[in-house]
């Protein structure tokens, strides 16, 4: 009996291990080993923390990184601050039966894939693209304007992707409050803003960090959208990690920037934890 | 003594459907005013029409003669305990006091001190810092109410607060909230659905059935002195008995049963008609087994035990009248004078031309 269930577990558990091994630690591992060897000056392969220095040095590399710390952070709020509204009408507004049929049309954009919703976006933006098309046959624009290629419409399409993993963990808290409570700080004198401030809010606080979470962390390593929707200027750091493998062919120095991609984040992360007073064990729940 | 909240002509529908038709009555200052009615009479829409969650589609409430149309519930000068207290379970015992009073804008030292005296008065002092999930069922309760109370509304309205507790803390705290009542002095607007906690706590009583208010009196007359075979049957245990009128002189009337029982009743002017059906109430209290063959305007008839409902001082008898399937429920005292009294006895049953009630009959009973 003892050793089939041990048997059972063995079965089970290889598959996630293998995976784990195979395909996350043992590529990290070569990654890592890969940031600390650089090129000296005789041309050989040495150990050298040179590639994290390089970071630190070189100002258009941690320019960038605080650019796209400081546009996740501001993306994930703004995310935050569409997605509260939408899952409150969704789960406490309208009747159960058509909650479910909101869900739906939250999660039918998601079924394609995100290169074509981000082309779909362009075709709506694009100097010769649909919104442009409408403004001037309306009369409202003399000629069209390119609404592409700025921070603004990186922004939104960012924003935009992000939204469901927002949505969903709001919704799923949102669910658990007890319409009694409103009811009762509204009885207690309370106004729209301390209802929100007071009750929604910390009550909705592990939905609201663990999706921020998962909203930071995607538009931090999101590639496609800054590449296709940003401008020329607005520089994302995944692609100078990308410059770096493909362009510079440069893999050590592009190793040393994933892993401190992955640092940083990770960094920023623990801070908001702090800050919101929230534990990673009860948020993952 | 001036009327602190006055309901007049309201109704509220939905859809079709008439959630509360027409309810007028008054609630004077300081007094322990109850609504018991069955599950779906509409007696949650009336009160959450009072705290003003949902607007009245026609009628007037007025709280100390002021209009509450288009006030919002969070500008009332009533509360409302909910009927799951909605006790805020991300802040402490003292925060969720203070919310209200942080809404009226209090000094904070006068909010501490408002918090002491209000949890001393309601028996939890120094539970300041205890967290909600800490409490016990009757200690959020008290919380609840302190965080009403502390507003100082001119009309507390409860929502079946004491229904998720267990019986015996219902009782304990039937009376807690009756003295608790008699000591803040503030109106009490409390809805029910058992008649107990309305009998025990109430100055007066209404009784609801369908949207409608069946009688409003105080806790004894109510009992005594239903006034329609509604409130006859929902107060109180009764038995109910049908018949049809052979005779009638000045107050008394004379009746015989299916099963071929005849009854002297005291009607009093209630105007019926030989030939009427009639339905008869008897309390079970009503009732005495075997009586003194001496006594006088006593109706007497025979009755076969079907079982003894052995329940301490509020022990019955299961009993039906002889000829008949009828089931009647007899109050057996116990002084241990019945304790002989063995299922398929036949017992004698006397009871007293003034303790039934009569009504018309109606088809709708049961």
């Amino acid at each position: 009996m003892k050793n089939q269930s041990r048997w059972y577990l063995f079965f089970f558990l290889t598959p996630v291990v293998l995976w784990l091994f195979l395909l996350i630690v043992l590529p990290h591992i070569d990654l890592l080993i890969m940031s600390f060897r650089m090129e000296n000056d005789a041309g050989d392969m040495v150990w050298s923390i040179g590639n994290y220095l390089t970071f630190f040095t070189e100002p258009i590399y941690w320019a960038t990184f605080a650019r796209t710390a400081l546009y996740s952070i501001l993306v994930t709020v703004l995310t935050f601050a569409i997605a509260l509204p939408v899952s409150f009408y969704i789960t406490h507004v309208v009747s159960p039966k058509f909650s479910g049929f909101l869900m739906l049309l939250l999660l039918l954009p998601f079924w394609v894939s995100e290169l074509v919703r981000v082309y779909g976006w362009m075709i709506l933006l694009r100097e010769s693209g649909v919104i442009n098309h409408f403004l001037v046959q309306s009369g409202i624009l003399n000629k069209p304007v390119e609404m592409l290629y700025n921070d603004v419409t990186m922004i939104l399409g960012l924003v935009y992707t992000s939204m469901l993993f927002m949505v969903v963990p709001l919704i799923s808290v949102l669910e658990s409050l007890d319409k009694a409570l409103i009811e009762a700080a509204f009885d207690l004198g309370a106004n729209m803003w301390i209802v929100l401030v007071r009750i929604i809010i910390p009550h909705a606080m592990p939905g609201i960090v663990s999706g921020s979470i998962v909203v930071f962390m995607l538009t931090l390593g999101n590639y496609l959208t800054p590449n296709l929707m940003g401008g020329k200027n607005s520089l994302w750091f995944t692609e100078q990690i990308y410059n770096q493998f493909i362009a510079s062919f440069n893999w050590n120095q592009g190793s040393a920037f994933g892993f401190l991609l992955l640092i940083l984040s990770s960094l920023i992360i623990w801070l908001g934890l702090k800050l919101s007073g929230q534990k990673l064990s009860k948020v993952v729940k | 003594m001036h009327t602190d909240l006055s309901v007049q002509n309201v109704t509220k529908k939905f859809e079709r459907f008439i959630a509360v038709d027409n309810v007028s009555f008054e609630v004077e200052q300081g007094r322990f005013f109850s609504i018991l009615g069955p599950s779906g009479c509409g007696k949650t829409t009336l009160l959450r029409m009072i705290a003003g969650f949902t607007e009245p589609g026609q009628g007037i409430i007025a709280i100390r003669g002021n209009n509450m149309q288009g006030i919002a519930p969070n500008k009332r000068p009533v509360n409302l305990i909910f009927q799951h207290l909605a006790l805020f379970p991300m802040m402490n015992v003292a925060q969720n006091i203070a919310f209200g009073l942080q809404r009226q804008g209090c000094a904070k030292a006068e909010i501490q001190k408002k918090i002491d005296v209000i949890l001393d008065r309601v028996g939890l002092p120094g539970f300041q810092n205890k967290k909600i999930d800490q409490l016990s069922g009757g200690q959020k309760q008290r919380v609840a109410i302190a965080r009403c109370l502390v507003l100082e509304p001119t009309v507390l309205l409860l929502d079946e607060p004491l229904g998720a507790l267990d019986l015996k803390l219902r009782d304990q705290m039937k009376v807690e909230l009756k003295k608790l009542q008699a000591k803040v002095g503030t109106t009490f607007v409390y809805i029910t659905h058992d008649q107990s906690e309305a009998l025990v706590m109430s100055d007066y009583v209404a009784v609801m059935n369908k949207g409608r208010f069946e009688q409003v009196d105080t806790p004894q007359n109510l009992y005594n002195h239903p006034a329609t075979p509604f409130t006859a049957q929902f107060v109180g245990d009764n038995n109910a008995w049908s018949g049809t009128i052979t005779a009638m002189s000045d107050t008394r009337t004379t009746l015989v049963t299916p099963d071929g029982n005849t009854f002297m009743v005291n009607t009093g002017d209630r105007g019926f008609s030989i030939d009427a059906g009639v339905d008869l109430f008897l309390r079970p209290e009503a009732m005495v087994i075997q009586p003194d063959p001496a006594m006088d305007q006593l109706n007497r008839f025979e009755v076969i035990v079907k079982s003894i409902l052995f329940d301490g001082a509020n022990s019955r008898l299961l009993a039906t009248p002889i000829n008949s399937e009828k089931e009647l429920i007899i109050a057996l005292p116990q002084n241990r004078q019945f304790d002989h009294v063995r299922p398929l006895d036949k017992l004698e049953i006397g009871w007293h031309e003034a303790s039934g009630i009569c009504f018309p009959e109606s088809e709708a009973q049961p």
